[in-house]
């Protein structure tokens, strides 16, 4: 299509989408500024809108020695946390690949059962099922583990729906070829679904591990111990306390780490997005 | 290298639709059979129940003398080229080829000499390193090619090959299969709808419609003897013209009014019988003026180059003929045919079946 460059056409959308990038960075700024000053001039009631000479400070006091409040240091809640996602986005991934293969793929007594089984799921998230859940890990002894945190959040419909819908757009000429060319379920699942999902596990893998490190509700159930607690729940316990004053610029500083892991994964995955965006092409 | 065998071959869909309704065929060792018929006829099912990806309800299927019914595709040996080419699109054009042989645990050195020559042999040897989509379609098909020839089977099945491909380029590689065929020299079955292809390609040419065979023979032999009215009026383009008429005593027909002499109508039938007689539009001549023959009016002309359809009707029924152009001059409104009785052919009303002498059947299979 040919149009004619207006300065307005240009300005119009750039306009909004810089008032919308203001809108969603400026907290993440107040929070940023928020790390870098004292708990006096937090508390003064006026928050500063430039940067602080206490940011090298407030950092290292978060990073090295934990707070008054919660006393362990961030780090260990931030392998905590990132422990925590990476087994429920990658178990999620793992467990719903496979069963989306199953569903799709093989015929079985009671496939569509199965199917509408997992699919009913959508229906019962974590919130609705605590109880019985949390009876089960506690049952099990996985209170206080890596295991307790992770696997009650690792069985997806959403994964497993998403993966049957691509598995359905593979044609069934590849099936039947890797048939013929004397591959079994297995290799046809390594060597051509495995490779052609790539880019649909990179999605989900971003999606499910920001699902996996925001979760709060359920580690705050099941850890009691503190070094088993998570960066989400450590922010939150800085910013209740009893008698003290909350020291703002910690828990801002907290935040503001708490965020850079799922930055981290999106810069990261984000290759993989484009380049799939790029090149799929069936 | 084998001969394929089909049995009374049979597929029953779990809703109880019949697919193939009982089909025998006999392929010899290096032959090139051709299945050809209108869309839904079966003969695609029948392919794909050769090569092992449908399930046979009843009946045999033997490949080299080796009954096939229970053994899996990538045991028959057998390689079949896809109408979408089916490639991996995600492994490289080496790849692709190589992946059958990869899977059967092939030594590298002797996988790597075999897909050289394959690609030498299609002449895809700049593309090895490029992933199908970097490649044209007449490019992909030869991968797919390349996929079949690197395996060497006893059997090439393909399902219409050449479907998505254009006009020009499939002209171009329908001749470059049958090279292939005839260098190689192995048993193929091949699925068109394309008739054409199916009269150039095929040593043995299976007609089929609705689930079953109407009728096997050569290209030739069908063009010439078509056993039913819909072989007749399927192959062959423009189709056959079919006029209804009757008996007119021994070897004479009448349409409309018109009396045909028909060689191949055998004696003896009761005159006053209703039949349907085929005229090739391309096997009748434009009579000099005042000879004898079959009135002919022209509605309209459509023009094809080299030769001309006339559109018009004979004896009360619609009818084209085929002429060279320039042989009816511009404007013509009517014109008198010569229809000669050997070109006459004549078919049951009811039944759609030819009839015809025994003997002279035999005469030219002999």
């Amino acid at each position: 299509m040919v149009e004619r460059k207006h300065w307005f056409s240009t300005l119009l959308p750039h306009a909004i989408l810089i008032l919308g990038v203001l809108i969603v960075a400026f907290p993440v700024y107040v929070a940023f500024v928020g790390s870098s000053w004292d708990a006096g001039t937090i508390a003064n009631g006026t928050m500063p809108m430039t940067p602080g000479p206490y940011l090298v400070e407030n950092y290292s006091r978060v990073i090295l020695s934990g707070n008054a409040t919660a006393r362990e240091p961030v780090g260990p809640m931030l392998f905590n946390s990132f422990v925590m996602a990476m087994i429920i986005a990658l178990g999620k991934i793992a467990i719903s690949i496979i069963s989306a293969y199953a569903v799709v793929y093989f015929r079985f007594p009671l496939r569509k059962t199965a199917f509408w089984l997992i699919f009913i799921t959508l229906m019962l998230p974590v919130e609705v099922r605590i109880y019985p859940t949390y009876k089960i890990v506690a049952d099990l002894g996985l209170l206080d583990t890596y295991g307790g945190l992770a696997i009650p959040l690792i069985a997806s419909a959403t994964a497993t729906l998403l993966f049957r819908q691509f598995f359905m757009t593979i044609p069934d000429e590849l099936v039947e070829a890797s048939k013929i060319d004397g591959a079994g379920p297995w290799k046809f699942f390594k060597d051509t679904v495995l490779p052609l999902s790539i880019t649909t596990v990179a999605a989900l893998f971003v999606i499910q591990f920001i699902y996996g490190w925001n979760q709060y509700l359920w580690p705050l159930l099941i850890t009691t111990r503190e070094d088993m607690q998570t960066i989400v729940i450590g922010i939150k316990k800085m910013l209740v306390t009893q008698d003290a004053l909350t020291e703002w610029q910690l828990a801002m500083a907290t935040a503001v780490l708490a965020m850079l892991p799922p930055v981290v994964v999106v810069l990261v995955m984000q290759k993989l997005f484009v380049r799939g965006l790029v090149e799929t092409e069936k | 290298m084998a001969e394929v065998t089909l049995n009374d071959v049979r597929k029953v869909y779990a809703g109880g639709v019949e697919a193939v309704k009982g089909v025998s065929l006999d392929i010899p060792d290096g032959g090139f059979c051709v299945l050809v018929g209108p869309s839904g006829c079966g003969k695609s099912t029948l392919l794909r129940m050769v090569a092992g990806l449908e399930t046979i309800s009843s009946g045999q299927v033997a490949i080299g003398g080796r009954v096939v019914n229970e053994i899996e595709p990538a045991e028959r040996d057998i390689a079949m080229v896809f109408q979408n080419y089916a490639l991996y699109p995600h492994m490289s054009v080496y790849d692709n080829i190589a992946y059958g042989l990869r899977n059967r645990g092939t030594p590298k050195d002797e996988i790597d000499r075999r897909v050289q020559e394959a690609a030498r042999i299609l002449a895809i040897e700049p593309f090895l390193q490029r992933k199908p989509r970097a490649l044209s379609g007449g490019q992909r098909q030869r991968v797919a090619m390349g996929r079949a020839i690197v395996r060497k089977p006893q059997v090439f099945l393909f399902d219409e090959p050449l479907s998505n491909l254009d006009a020009k380029l499939r002209v171009q590689m329908r001749v470059e299969i049958k090279k292939l065929q005839r260098a190689l020299g192995v048993t193929s079955i091949y699925v068109t709808h394309d008739q054409v292809e199916a009269m150039t390609l095929s040593d043995k040419l299976v007609v089929m419609s609705g689930g079953q065979v109407e009728q096997v023979g050569t290209p030739t032999e069908v063009y010439r003897r078509p056993e039913t009215r819909f072989v007749a009026t399927f192959i062959g383009s423009p189709p056959m013209n079919i006029l209804p008429g009757l008996v007119d005593g021994d070897g004479r027909v009448s349409v409309g009014g018109l009396t045909l002499a028909a060689d191949d109508l055998p004696a003896g039938l009761e005159p006053g019988r209703h039949v349907d007689v085929g005229v090739r539009p391309e096997e009748v001549e434009v009579a000099p003026a005042g000879a004898p023959g079959a009135p002919f009016a022209i509605d309209f002309v459509e023009e094809l180059g080299a030769t001309e359809l006339l559109h018009g009707t004979l004896g009360g029924s619609p009818f084209v003929l085929q002429v060279n152009t320039g042989a009816v001059s511009p404007g013509t409104k009517a014109v008198t045919l010569a229809i000669p009785s050997r070109c006459v052919h004549v078919f049951d009303a009811e039944t759609g079946k030819r009839l015809g002498r025994a003997e002279s059947a035999t005469a030219r299979a002999a």
